[in-house]
Order: structure tokens, then C-alpha cells, then sequence
């Protein structure tokens, strides 16, 4: 068998120091996620209305996260505003930002793609029994557009989760860069290590996502 | 006669400027059946949709017991509550089951108590047997079920007349029997109903009236037995020929059933 590097792995504090590069990653995706959840239903309720002030605007700012690629806003928002605001931020809050502003977006097009796909008929029975307009939205149009919702932003927390290895380039270091660094430092003694801590930090990318995932298809069945 | 349930007067209703319905007026009075039907597309849908304001109309007035329905944003949800509406495609709750289909709107418009509205709703459900569905979702059911749930919704909000829009044209054959069924029961409960149907068989046997609406308006109206037995106006006729079938040709030897 080809010698794979995985043995770098259990030498000193390597170990502790991956799962440390995991969580700094988790952090910055599941506060983003948690932003992105609540700021992208207000977004998605907005880009409902037909209001052309707030449809324009709703549509400017998902426009721009679409074509903008994340490295480029992390570099904007690390770099680009300690130039010309003089900013100093962190790379992990910067990451924060760049991630909650990209995923509310997204969240917010979920949000009014389930909004828009309860029919209408649901809302005149709805209102034929008499509820409210707020009745309506309470009980009959978030509820079923939340159970819609749940596959695809899913969907959007894997990539979440997934993207931060971007931050790498922002100086934050996540689990990619501890792998790098580990590499590097064990360049002469193992010199196959890339293939074991790659091999490694794929696992670790796995055991993040795929509990989401069950989850996922969990709730999927439960509400089909 | 007694102060009408329901009046429509000099009703107009206009899509886009295009006139659906054109000065409709009549009445029902409490306890009565009026059927109302028509060719596709005549309005009567329509009708039934403006009578509970889903629709807005462009003139005239619908009132409830003397209270005005088109114009009273304020009042609508609480009049809403009195009609009872049960559409051709059942529109039950996806996400609850039976039951709480039943339960929501007594429990969370109407403030009733929930153990007594439960006790109401499975014996309706018992009624037209589907009490072993109760906890089923509307998934899992037959139209034919749904539809059934979907009249015992409406019926558990206790309402002053019943609109039935066409709740059997999107049924299987073999399931319009067992919803109709449920309608004439509540018939001859008294309850006061506007059903729009095309079955013919059915109108007949649970009117106490019947309207037929061509071009905007009421062009008939009348009992069973004088719109089916004996139509007056021409339109009438044509309308009731389009149900009868009659095959012209035959292959020489073949014996023709005699008519009844």
C-alpha cells in the first residue's frame, strides 16, 4: 500500500488543530445561517410586494450577490474598507458579513419562490372561513411555505458551510489553512501528508454537511 | 313571506370592462335550495364568488340578513363567517390533518371552545362517514373523501346558507354520488344552500329552484318540475338539449330500443 500521509495527522496537536480549523468555519457558517434564516424571511415577505420602490430594490441587491463571486465581496469587505474607511475589521467578522449578505439574499428569493408557489385558492378558502388577513399568513400561508422552504435552504447551509473555505484567503484560518500549514511543516518528513490531510479535511467537510442533510430529509418526510 | 336570507339587487360584475354579470336581482328566503346553473363560463361561478366577496362587483348590492356584503371591508371577515363556501376543488389545508381542517376556523375566529367544537366536528365527520379519518391528511384521501371534510369544515362554522361551486365537476364518476348524497341530507336538514351544478339528475331532485343564467343574466327560473318538464324560454331548451342524447342513425336490422 502507498504510503497516504494519514499518519501526520496524530502527530502532536495536529488533530486538535484541524477540529479547531472546523470550528472556526462552523462558527462563521451557522452565524451567517442564523442571519441569513431571519433577514432573508423579511427580504422574501418584501420581494412579495408590489411595490415597485421595494421590488427594484430587493432585486438590485439579489442581482448583485448573484454576480459578484464571494471572493471578490470578501476582499471588498476585508480589504476594500480598511482602505477607505479606514475599517479594521477581523477576517472572521468580515467572513460573517460577506456570508450573512450573500446567504440573506438567497434566503430571501427561497422565501418568496414558497410564498408566491401556495396558490391562490389556498388564501380565498382561507378567507371564505373567515380569517383574517394576518390569520391567513399565520396559519395558513408561512406554515405551508416553511415546509416548502426546507429542501432548498438546505441546500443553501451545505453551501454555506462549504464555501468557507474561501476565508482561507482573507488570512482567517480555517480548517483548509491548518491542512496547509500542517503540510507545509511536514514537507520533509512525510512528504505524501497532502494526500492523508486533504483526504482528511474531506471527511471533516462530510461530517459537517451530512447531518444536515438527514436532517433534511428527515423533516422532508415527516411534512411531505 | 319572511325577511330573505340573502338579496342580490341590480348585481353588475365587469372583468377587465368585459360584463359578466349584468343587473342579476333575486332573493333566498330561509331553509330554501336554489340551484343555479348555466353554460360554462356563464357567470354563475362568478355569482357564488361575489356573494362572498371574493369577488368585487361593479354595481348593485348583496346583503345578509339586511347587512350589505360588497362595500363593508370592515365587517367582512366577521359576515364571511355566516356563508358557508365549499369550492370544486375542496381547498383543504395540506399541512393539517381532518380534523384540524375542521377546528381552526371555530377554534381560532370564532373563539369557540375546542373539546366542544372536536365533539361537533366527528360527529359531522360520523355523519358522512369519515369518522375513522379524522387523523388522516388530506393527502391520503379520495376526492370524494376531501370534498366531504371540506363540507363538514363549512357546515362546523354554523353558517346562514351554504354556496356550493361546483364541488363534483372535479370528482371521478363513482364519487359524485357519495358527495351528493351529503348535499341533499343537508337539504332536507333545511339548511338554506346556492349550489352551482351541471348535474342535471341532482339539481332536479334537491331544488326547490332553479336559475339558469345565459348572457349576464337570470334567463329562467322556476321549480324542477316546470324548468325540466316545461321550459319557457327558448334559451331553456337549448340549454337542457345539450344534456339529452339521441342517436340518429342506425344499421338497418339492428332493433331500436323502444323509449320509455
Amino acid at each position: 500500500m502507498p504510503d497516504l500521509g494519514i499518519e501526520v495527522i496524530w502527530k502532536g496537536k495536529n488533530l486538535a488543530r484541524l477540529l479547531g480549523g472546523l470550528a472556526a468555519a462552523l462558527r462563521i457558517s451557522l452565524i451567517s445561517v442564523a442571519v441569513s434564516i431571519v433577514l432573508g424571511i423579511f427580504v422574501g415577505i418584501l420581494m412579495t410586494w408590489k411595490n415597485p420602490v421595494s421590488r427594484a430594490i430587493t432585486r438590485c441587491y439579489l442581482e448583485i450577490v448573484r454576480i459578484m463571486p464571494q471572493l471578490v465581496l470578501l476582499f471588498l469587505v476585508y480589504f476594500g474598507t480598511t482602505r477607505a474607511f479606514g475599517w479594521n475589521l477581523s477576517g472572521e467578522a468580515a467572513s460573517v458579513i460577506v456570508f450573512s449578505f450573500w446567504g440573506t439574499a438567497e434566503m430571501g428569493d427561497l422565501v418568496r419562490g414558497a410564498i408566491i408557489s401556495i396558490p391562490r385558492h389556498q388564501y380565498e378558502s382561507a378567507a371564505a372561513l373567515g380569517l383574517m388577513p394576518s390569520d391567513v399568513y399565520r396559519y395558513i400561508v408561512l406554515p405551508q411555505s416553511v415546509r416548502r422552504l426546507i429542501p432548498l435552504s438546505i441546500n443553501l447551509i451545505t453551501r454555506m458551510i462549504k464555501t468557507t473555505s474561501l476565508v482561507l484567503m482573507i488570512g482567517v484560518v480555517e480548517v483548509l489553512k491548518v491542512a496547509q500549514q500542517i503540510i507545509e511543516a511536514n514537507r520533509m518528513s512525510s512528504p505524501n501528508a497532502a494526500f492523508g490531510v486533504y483526504l482528511f479535511v474531506f471527511l471533516l467537510y462530510f461530517a459537517a454537511c451530512w447531518p444536515v442533510s438527514l436532517l433534511a430529509r428527515y423533516l422532508e418526510k415527516k411534512w411531505g | 313571506m319572511s325577511e330573505p336570507i340573502l338579496t342580490i339587487e341590480h348585481l353588475t360584475k365587469q372583468f377587465d370592462g368585459r360584463t359578466v354579470l349584468d343587473d342579476v336581482s333575486f332573493s333566498v328566503q330561509e331553509g330554501e335550495v336554489i340551484v343555479i346553473v348555466g353554460q360554462s363560463g356563464c357567470g354563475k361561478s362568478t355569482l357564488l364568488r361575489c356573494i362572498n366577496a371574493l369577488e368585487e362587483i361593479q354595481g348593485g348590492e348583496i346583503r345578509l340578513r339586511g347587512q350589505p356584503i360588497s362595500g363593508n371591508a370592515g365587517k367582512l371577515a366577521e359576515i364571511r363567517q355566516k356563508i358557508g363556501m365549499v369550492f370544486q376543488n375542496y381547498e383543504l389545508f395540506p399541512h393539517l390533518n381532518v380534523l384540524d381542517n375542521i377546528l381552526l376556523a371555530p377554534v381560532k375566529v370564532q373563539k369557540r371552545n375546542k373539546n366542544e367544537v372536536r365533539e361537533e366536528a366527528l360527529a359531522l365527520l360520523e355523519r358522512v362517514g369519515l369518522k375513522d379519518r379524522a387523523e388522516s391528511f388530506p393527502r391520503q384521501l379520495s376526492g370524494g373523501q376531501k370534498q366531504r371534510v371540506a363540507i363538514v369544515r363549512a357546515l362546523c362554522m354554523h353558517p346562514d346558507i351554504l354556496l356550493f361551486d361546483e364541488v363534483t365537476a372535479a370528482l371521478d364518476p363513482e364519487m359524485v354520488r357519495e358527495v351528493l348524497d351529503v348535499i341533499l341530507g343537508l337539504a332536507e336538514d333545511g339548511k338554506t344552500m346556492l349550489i352551482v351544478t351541471h348535474e342535471m339528475q341532482f339539481a332536479r331532485a334537491v331544488a326547490d329552484r332553479i336559475l339558469l343564467i345565459d348572457g349576464g343574466g337570470i334567463c329562467e327560473e322556476g321549480t324542477p318540475e316546470e324548468f325540466f318538464g316545461a321550459p319557457k324560454t327558448e334559451r331553456a331548451k337549448a340549454f337542457l338539449k345539450t344534456f339529452s342524447f339521441e342517436r340518429k342513425i342506425r344499421k338497418e336490422g339492428m332493433k331500436v330500443p323502444a323509449e320509455e
